[in-house]
């Protein structure tokens, strides 16, 4: 019998620790196929985050560099640097990248560092137990914004993708989503993607992916696809930001 | 290599780039921004070159982690209130046991300070800097040519030790002009780096990480490390004596201060020839000579302590001490520089006051 569906060997054989229905396993997976498709592996050096997906190393079978929270892009900088030809990526939450770590993501982005940036963004901060995050939504209600999020006192959800767009030195920018099948699939198109700009400097890539949080949106995981679709997208609408000529 | 005429800062550089550093990361913090200058030039000469004047001390920092990690010697250089900035990175990289080579040309503080020549950040580099329990390697030199020399012997011990270390000067070490011969690297035996990334490649995937959820594996961690400390206090503690013999007090001082201390023993010798006053003088900071003060303690009964901060290494010495002596203090923090003239007057004071009290 022909073999249509096999674990990626990129992907290590063990069990997640994530939620039910957490959209970072997803996103894991996805990565592990395209690394084994397009035959990068052994070529990988990846710089996880600090928050719930820190254990990625566990799962993506690739060389790995914890790098301390928010400075994921830096520590990507120099690593790529130093091996010019080696795919270099970080995977970050919204936290990570928009409160903690603007700085080194914005001047990484603006030097057209040649690395890729995979941005999950699920609202919330979500290891540390649902907290607001920069990107949390008007009127979302956190553990830190019982009320819900007021734009007035807390600012509006930043927009990554948009504010990245601005800057000349980047390269790929598409915001996807893990909440459907069809989703997923553009999801992987835009990894794929940014990893091929990454592969013919072109600069800066960053593939911003909205993921369901069911634990900390306090929703069940069909909800919680559900309120992708229905409310994140309005202010996160999903695209291709920017694409230079690959 | 023949002796060349150089400024502190420049000298760092040049021993750096002697030493095989590729990366330089930095952000513009004064007195030291003729080093990331020198740096930004020399380094398009030097082949795979790697020069980034970063957003922030963090960025910097942490390009240093990325950079090291990726098997690169990397450095990165500021002053005080820079260095603070650095803190959480030095941590990872003492957490992560990653080479890296820190400059710090010290300016009074606390806060912004000034930009004068201090050492107060004394308590900050020998304690390790940042959370949790580690510690680096701290040198102190105290000329142009010792600012090449620990420079390009910073670069081997971070290797050989996998730790960061920390080339402590300050402002006016750093625009001094003097001599230097730069040194010249030999083959060294250095442990293989057998953790760096660079794509796993016929071998088994990398993981270079600081977080050890299990508790036990964390304590295990510690003392690993721990141990790892204990051997570079054994084999790497480095200090320097001066009229040592017929003394009975001796100066401690450092650096700078250091200098300034020669100066004014020489000139208490010369107008008193009763007046027996030594130095001894720690250049690692960290490890620090403890040994060294002990021995010395057994013959001699006071110690004169002189910092150019509020009192900072002076608690190393009464732990080294441990009771045994008298220790004498003289501080000048806030960026002050005394002459040799005026501490000679404060070892003076110190020094018959004491003769007088044994005499009695
Ligand atoms: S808390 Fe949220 S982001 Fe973290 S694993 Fe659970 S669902 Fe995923």
């Amino acid at each position: 019998m022909k073999k249509v569906f096999s674990r990626p060997k990129s992907l290590r054989k063990v069990s997640m620790h994530y939620c039910p229905g957490c959209g970072h396993s997803i996103i894991h997976r996805l990565i592990a196929e395209l690394l084994d498709e397009l035959k990068l592996r052994d070529k990988t050096i990846c710089v996880p985050p600090a928050g719930c997906a820190v254990l990625a190393y566990y799962y993506l079978d690739i060389d790995m560099v914890e790098a301390p929270h928010g400075r994921a892009t830096a520590v990507a900088t120099g690593i790529k640097r130093v091996h010019p030809k080696n795919l270099v990526f970080s995977y970050q939450g919204d936290g990570d990248l928009a409160a903690i770590g603007t700085s080194e993501a914005l001047h990484a982005a603006n030097r057209g560092e040649q690395i890729t940036v995979i941005f999950v963004n699920n609202a919330v901060y979500g290891m540390t137990g649902g907290q607001m995050a920069p990107t949390t939504l008007a009127g979302q209600k956190t553990t830190t914004s019982p009320f819900g999020r007021d734009p007035k006192i807390e600012g509006p959800p930043i927009r990554v993708c948009e504010l990245l767009a601005t800057l000349h030195n980047t390269s790929y920018l598409e915001r996807v989503a893990v909440n459907s099948p069809a989703h997923i699939k553009k999801t992987k198109n835009a990894l794929r993607k940014a990893f091929e700009h990454q592969k013919k400097n072109t600069g800066f890539s960053l593939v911003e992916i909205l993921s369901p949080c069911p634990t900390n949106w306090r929703m069940d995981p069909l909800q919680s696809c559900k309120w992708i679709d229905e409310v994140m997208v309005k202010e996160f609408p999903l695209g291709v930001l920017k694409e230079v000529k690959c | 290599m023949n002796k060349q005429l150089m400024y502190g800062t420049h000298a760092i550089g040049e021993a750096a780039i002697q030493a095989g550093c590729t990366c330089y990361f930095g952000y513009p913090i004064t007195p030291q921004n003729e080093l990331p200058e020198y740096m930004s030039r020399r380094l398009t000469e030097v082949p795979g070159g790697v020069f980034i004047q970063a957003e922030s001390e963090l960025a910097s920092i942490n390009m240093v982690l990325g950079a090291s990690v990726a098997g690169a010697r990397a450095m990165t250089s500021s002053s005080s209130p820079g260095i603070s900035l650095k803190q959480e990175g030095i941590s990872f990289l003492a957490g992560m046991e990653l080479p890296a080579v820190i400059v710090n040309i010290v300016r009074g503080g606390p806060g912004l300070g000034n930009i004068a020549p201090a050492q107060s950040d004394y308590f900050q580099a020998t304690r390790g800097g940042g959370h949790g329990d580690y510690r680096i390697v701290v040198l102190a030199p105290a000329s142009v040519q010792e600012l090449a020399d620990m420079t390009f012997a910073a670069f081997d011990l971070a290797d050989e030790y996998r730790v960061p270390v920390m080339v402590m000067g300050d402002g006016m070490l750093g625009q001094l002009m003097e001599p230097v011969v730069m040194p010249v690297r030999k083959k060294k035996k250095l442990p293989e780096k057998d953790y760096i990334l660079t794509g796993a490649k016929r071998r088994p995937a990398r993981l270079v990480k600081s977080l050890i959820l299990d508790t036990k594996a964390m304590e295990d961690h510690n003392w690993k490390l721990m141990r790892k400390y204990r051997r570079i206090e054994q084999n790497e503690t480095r200090w320097e004596s001066f009229l040592l013999d017929d003394a009975e007090m001796v100066v401690i001082a450092y650096g700078t201060a250091a200098r300034i201390a020669r100066g004014a023993i020489n000139r208490l010798r010369r107008e008193d020839e009763s007046i027996r006053v030594g130095l001894i003088r720690p250049i690692t900071l960290w490890p620090f000579p403890t040994d060294v003060l002990k021995k010395a303690s057994q013959k001699i009964k006071d110690f004169f302590v002189f910092e150019m901060s509020a009192g900072q290494m002076v608690e190393d010495v009464r732990l080294a001490l441990d009771g045994s002596g008298t220790i004498h203090f003289y501080g000048r923090p806030g960026g002050v520089v005394p002459t040799p003239a005026e501490l000679a007057r404060s070892i003076a004071r110190h020094y018959y006051q004491s003769q007088r009290k044994q005499k009695k």
